[in-house]
């Protein structure tokens, strides 16, 4: 797995980026933090958009960057979309997109058909790349990307300049990018939904440095992990869309352990999705709770406490066959409760936030 | 009318600023661009002496470049002993003392335009496989093609109006470096006035024609951008 190893140092008068780094060589993973932790920084190191003076940089064994060498850009075999989709303005749609690929000896027309083909952008050929809307602009360059056949795909916050509509549009692409793409596909954001719905592998950056990083659903699941997606502490699960109430207007979704009641979404039934469930959301019991509102009942077993960042409140990981949901209760609760690592308990799960 | 001097003046004016517009635009081109990208600390001072020609009294740049073209100056030793003979009162040396005479008004507006591109389309590019030369020719030119357009008409037209210089370097050889302004000063100093007139008056459409034309394609809605 172990297919990206990257050290970069780079020091800025007001920055420093400084990380050691062994990245998956498939899937997703995101590169995710605040504005200014550097992650757009690291992103360009791994390009060879920026030189910094001492790193090393191997990708599949082949060597990218030692101390002073550093292979030139337009070397790399890479695809890169930016934040802003930064077309050529003086080429056409169709001409941006065989840009690269008329350079590339590696590039094959077909890989530029399956791009147009994935990002649904035959309508669009003939345009003027000037007079596209935002998020045709960004399928344009995201297609542009993967039309010269990379070997490592690097997207800065593709999304981050696109309005809600917008990015809703452009996620699905993502998704079925993620579903076909053989190669990793590193993946800035500090958009907890994005990450939430796209990531295998989470690097967290703060202030130029890592912070944790990991497979995305066993880090999220650990009580020691700093990663929070969003304000709040909560896991991301695995599932699958099993069943439909149109009565009622909820659907049923299957994860590795159980299964959840949501609100109904157009899904048909087998599409895989992914799930958050926060911490917050999460409640208690020694015993099946008759009486309740809560519709969501799932039987789990305690297998690690730990303190929580305020003194009154403490977290529990309940393991539900092979998946684990954490749960924030009140230490006097889990006083009152005998809450201990081992004991089966009943968790309520009073919101399931489908990322779709 | 226009006397066949006359007419001989303003073809050798065109070729001369055909020529100084040619060369310019090879040599002003990789200065112009070096200035954009360059983070050489002495950057600023190549890019005082490209501008030195817009303040300085053409006499001026005129008296140094003869003492230089001279038989004794460096560059006149160079040309005599390559064999490429004297260049003062050539039609060479004009053009020698134009294209550094008006390399400004090359450099200047390709520098604005280059400077305009900045440096996102340049790292695409890179992205998409393109070598920096590549790039230049087929990122960097198209983009900053008005540029180009613009400052090789102010070349032309600052060339073609060209007189100090002129006078210093290559005097007043017919069909040498007599060009139009030159002839103008000729027409007065004989006191053919009715001449004189006829050919400023062709010198003046000529300069407002040209402005006039820089005018409207600079108004005209962008076509590709």
């Amino acid at each position: 797995m172990a297919e990206i190893q990257a050290r970069f140092h780079l020091a800025w008068p007001s920055f420093t980026l400084d990380v050691n780094l062994t990245l998956p060589g498939r899937g997703i993973t995101a590169l995710f933090g605040a504005s200014g932790s550097g992650k757009t920084t690291l992103l360009r190191c791994l390009a060879g958009l920026e030189r910094p003076r001492q790193g090393f940089l191997r990708f599949h064994g082949e060597l990218w960057q030692d101390g002073q060498y550093s292979l030139p850009t337009h070397r790399r075999p890479i695809g890169y979309v930016f934040q802003e989709a930064s077309l050529f303005p003086h080429l056409t749609v169709l001409e941006n997109l065989r840009f690269g690929l008329k350079r590339n000896t590696q590039a094959r027309p077909a890989d530029l058909e399956a791009a147009i083909e994935l990002l649904d952008l035959v309508p669009l050929l003939d345009r003027s790349s000037v007079n596209l809307s935002g998020g045709e602009r960004q399928r344009v360059a995201i297609a542009r990307a993967l039309a010269v056949r990379p070997s490592l795909l690097l997207m800065d916050e593709p999304l981050a300049a696109l309005d809600y509509a917008r990015k809703q549009e452009i996620l699905p692409y993502l998704e079925r990018l993620h579903d076909s793409l053989e190669i990793p596909l590193l993946y800035v954001s500090h958009a907890p939904d994005e990450v939430a719905r796209l990531a295998d592998y989470i690097v967290m950056l703060q202030a130029g440095k890592v912070l944790a990083q990991g497979p995305l659903l066993e880090i999220l699941a650990q009580l020691d992990t700093p990663i929070r997606l969003g304000q709040d502490r909560g896991v991301v699960l695995q599932a699958q869309v099993i069943e439909h109430d149109h009565q009622w207007h909820l659907m049923r979704l299957a994860f590795d352990g159980g299964n959840v009641w949501t609100r109904q979404h157009d899904l048909p039934v087998g599409r895989k999705v992914r799930v958050h469930i926060l911490a917050r959301d999460v409640s208690l019991a020694t015993r099946p709770q008759i009486g309740s509102s809560i519709q969501n009942q799932l039987q789990g077993v305690v297998d690690a406490i730990a303190a929580d960042s305020h003194p009154g409140v403490m977290l529990v990981r309940v393991s539900v066959g092979a998946s684990a949901l954490i749960a924030r209760l009140t230490k006097r609760s889990a006083e009152i409760l005998g809450i201990s690592v081992g004991q089966p308990v009943w968790l309520q799960v009073k919101s399931v936030a489908m990322m779709e | 009318m226009l006397s066949t001097e006359d007419i001989e003046a303003i073809w050798l004016t065109i070729k001369l600023a055909s020529v100084v517009t040619l060369l310019l635009l090879i040599i002003g081109t990789p200065v112009a661009w070096w200035l954009v990208r360059s983070r050489a600390w002495w950057k600023g001072l190549v890019a005082s002496v490209v501008a030195l020609p817009l303040v300085l009294p053409p006499s001026v740049l005129g008296f140094y470049l003869l003492l230089a073209m001279g038989p004794q100056g460096p560059l006149g030793k160079l040309t005599q002993a390559t064999g490429l003979g004297s260049l003062p009162f050539t039609f060479w040396g004009l053009v020698l003392a134009s294209v550094l005479y008006s390399l400004p008004f090359m450099v200047q507006p390709l520098h604005t335009a280059f400077e305009a591109i900045g440096e996102r389309p340049l790292e695409v590019a890179a992205t998409l496989r393109a070598s920096p030369l590549d790039t230049f020719f087929s990122v960097v030119v198209p983009m900053a093609w008005p540029g180009f357009l613009t400052a090789a008409i102010l070349t032309f037209a600052h060339t073609v109006g060209e007189f100090g210089v002129v006078l210093m370097i290559g005097g007043n050889v017919p069909g040498q470096t007599r060009v139009a302004s030159v002839q103008i000063y000729d027409h007065v100093e004989a006191l053919e006035y009715s001449q004189a007139h006829t050919l400023a008056a062709v010198m003046l459409v000529f300069s407002f024609v040209v402005l006039l034309a820089l005018h409207v394609w600079r108004k005209q809605p962008s076509r590709a951008h």
